[in-house]
């Protein structure tokens, strides 16, 4: 752990910005993925076409990754399954609740200088800390 | 029109799944990493969030100052500007599934093509969690403003 990989993240980062801006720029849509994915579960007649190609999509990207470096981003996920199936039902429940995720909230959200994004971000990332350190996952 | 929408959607997608992968986001290890700050910190997420935001909000300010997108007819925007409790404690409860895998919904959806069962179990959960929040707030007489539902950000 504690592998600083600036560079790959500074790149990545300007290619999810890009994603958010075109986004908005062609769409007219925040690309919130907890928000897709969220009208997608809770569906509205003709209001499911561009939410099913962007979440397609998704998987799509990290499969464009496997095959332009020639082998898989690594996904380690140390969580029990336990842990696993309550973290899922926590990280859907609570970014409808909220109304965003780290895209939704904090990029999208962000970029538009909303006061309840700026809270909401402050909010799971404290959160999120917390509960690395009460669970005794650091490393 | 509409299929250059989805055409559009389907790239963006793609962009952001290349985006997360390239970044070790879709690595719950890595986020982990961020996110304990008490041990040997790894600060990636804050470069990743950095540099989406050096794009995202120049983007943002053209397109809201341009008033309209390229292929559809108007902005959906979040209307919500209030400081509620279901803000903050569902960001709350979100924080704590993150904190508990490292995954949030973007890095878990484009991780779906490991075909790990682990990260299919925890898509399948979140899925399930958002099911049951429109469950419950389906049960309630909800107060809609706007036909759209633009309060929310995503």
């Amino acid at each position: 752990m504690g592998d600083f990989t600036p560079v790959s993240g500074l790149i990545g980062g300007l290619l999810i910005g890009l994603a958010v801006a075109l986004m908005l720029l062609l769409n007219g849509r925040i690309a919130g993925v907890s928000g897709i994915v969220g009208g997608l579960v809770n569906p509205k007649a003709g209001d499911t076409d561009w939410r099913a190609a962007f979440v397609i999509g998704l998987p799509l990207g990290a499969l464009a990754y496997f095959l332009v470096a020639g082998g898989p981003a690594p996904v380690n996920i140390l969580a029990s399954p336990l842990a696993i199936l309550i973290g899922g039902l926590l990280v859907g429940f609570g970014t409808r609740m909220g109304s965003g995720c780290t895209s939704g909230h904090g990029l999208c959200g962000l970029a538009l200088l909303s006061w309840r994004s700026v809270v909401a971000t402050a909010v799971f990332f404290g959160v999120a800390m917390v509960t690395v350190f009460l669970t005794g996952q650091g490393f | 029109m509409a299929v250059l929408r989805i055409f559009a959607s389907l790239v963006c997608g793609i962009v952001f799944g290349l985006g997360l992968a390239i970044s070790g986001m879709m690595n719950p290890a890595k986020v982990i990493g961020f996110l304990d700050v008490t041990g040997s910190w790894d600060p990636t997420l804050a470069f990743v969030m950095g540099g989406a935001l050096l794009i995202a909000v120049p983007a943002y300010r053209l397109v809201l100052g341009r008033g309209h997108p390229a292929l559809a007819g108007g902005l959906s925007l979040p209307a919500n500007t209030r400081l509620d409790t279901p803000l903050i404690l569902g960001s709350a409860l979100f924080g704590v599934g993150w904190g508990l895998v490292g995954f949030c919904p973007g890095p878990a959806v484009a991780a779906v093509v490991t075909g790990f069962p682990t990260v299919l179990g925890f898509v399948a959960s979140m899925v399930a969690g958002m099911a049951v929040h429109a469950w419950i707030s389906g049960k309630r007489p909800v107060r809609k403003s706007s036909p759209d539902a633009a309060s929310d950000t995503g």
